[in-house]
């Protein structure tokens, strides 16, 4: 295992738990961006650049999107309800 | 349920887990020894049969394409049984149609950002999908980074299309299309190649775009297929706005 390797390794164990220990979902949003960018990075240090390509967008710009969409909607509707 | 039971109750369960990890991880082969035959034979084959390079589509669209018909469908029925879902919340009246309100307007950093960037992200989502027998990439990888070039111009507030058109009727017949396309593209080598999937196209020379057969073919298909699949529930479900012709 090289250098680059562990540390990637390490970077992806350090953000796992930080997008855990992010309490608040709006601030998760981006944390878990980075989670998927370190994660990406973790792929093409292991070899495998059609995982890393399709991880870059999925988890730094779809899943975001998703979220962030989602807790809009929910959030419009608590409002609603507090009507 | 107590915090100290529960996280004693965590404590018990993360020691057997890790207990068994360890255990179950003892038995691996060492770090990078390769043991698999079928991925070493694929490997050599790859050129020589298939004139493709990009080992990884080869596998996917060819040598294995029946596994990624039935990953294609699975996203198919995905889509088709959560859209069905909210369609009836929807009719129920139990779910708002759409934003209530008006969001505030996108700054305009936002605006400059992503008149710079939705460009190039569009052509590099085609490139990676044209690309795909060729460098790592291809439909799956081309078709989630061409979403991403909508979602940009979403996200800058702009609508996608002009009025005259209805953009969730076109997203949905990409997705059909995109699904029935791998099966099609499946039934043309059943009807010219005498196997469903098997390779009905010449290979070509390997490096050029057009070489692999039908694996650019296959990758195009499910470029279609995934943004499709992903510009529909996301319009369905989030915010239709990011296909609505209304103005925002």
């Amino acid at each position: 295992m090289t250098a680059v390797q562990v540390i990637a390794l390490l970077l992806v164990a350090a953000a796992g738990p930080a997008v855990v220990l992010t309490r608040d979902p709006l601030r998760q949003v981006p944390v878990n961006g980075v989670f998927g960018l370190l994660l990406a990075l973790l792929f093409f240090v292991f070899q495998a650049p059609d995982v890393a390509l399709s991880q870059i967008v999925v988890g730094t710009v779809a899943v975001p999107a998703m979220v962030l969409l989602a807790i809009g909607r929910v959030r419009r509707r608590e409002r609603e309800a507090d009507r | 349920m107590s915090r100290q039971l529960r996280m004693g109750l965590f404590g018990v369960s993360a020691a057997g887990f890790a207990a068994v990890l360890v255990w179950g991880m003892t038995g691996l082969p060492a770090f990078g020894d390769f043991d698999g035959e079928y991925g070493k034979l694929l490997a050599q084959s790859g050129i020589p049969q298939r004139s493709v390079g990009e080992i990884v589509a080869a596998t996917v669209f060819d040598y294995r394409g029946f596994d990624t018909l039935g990953e294609e469908f699975i996203l198919f029925c995905a889509v088709v049984g959560a859209t069905v879902l909210i369609r009836v919340h929807r009719a129920e009246g139990e779910l708002p149609p759409g934003p209530a309100e008006e969001l505030a307007p996108p700054s305009e950093g936002m605006r400059v950002l992503v008149g710079a960037l939705a460009a190039p992200v569009l052509v590099l989502g085609i490139y990676i999908v044209a690309h795909g027998h060729l460098t790592p990439g291809g439909g799956f990888q081309g078709g989630i980074v061409l979403v991403a070039a909508f979602l940009l111009i979403y996200l800058a507030g702009r609508r996608l299309t002009p009025h005259t058109h209805r953009p969730l009727a076109a997203a949905e017949f990409l997705e059909g299309l995109g699904a029935a396309g791998f099966a099609l593209v499946g039934l043309a080598g059943l009807i010219i190649a005498g196997t469903y999937l098997e390779n009905f196209l010449p290979f070509g020379t390997f490096g050029q775009l057009l070489s692999g057969g039908q694996i650019p073919l296959s990758n195009v298909v499910v470029a279609l297929e995934i943004m499709g699949a992903v510009l529909v529930v996301i319009a369905e479900f989030l915010d239709q706005r990011l296909l609505s012709s209304e103005s925002r």
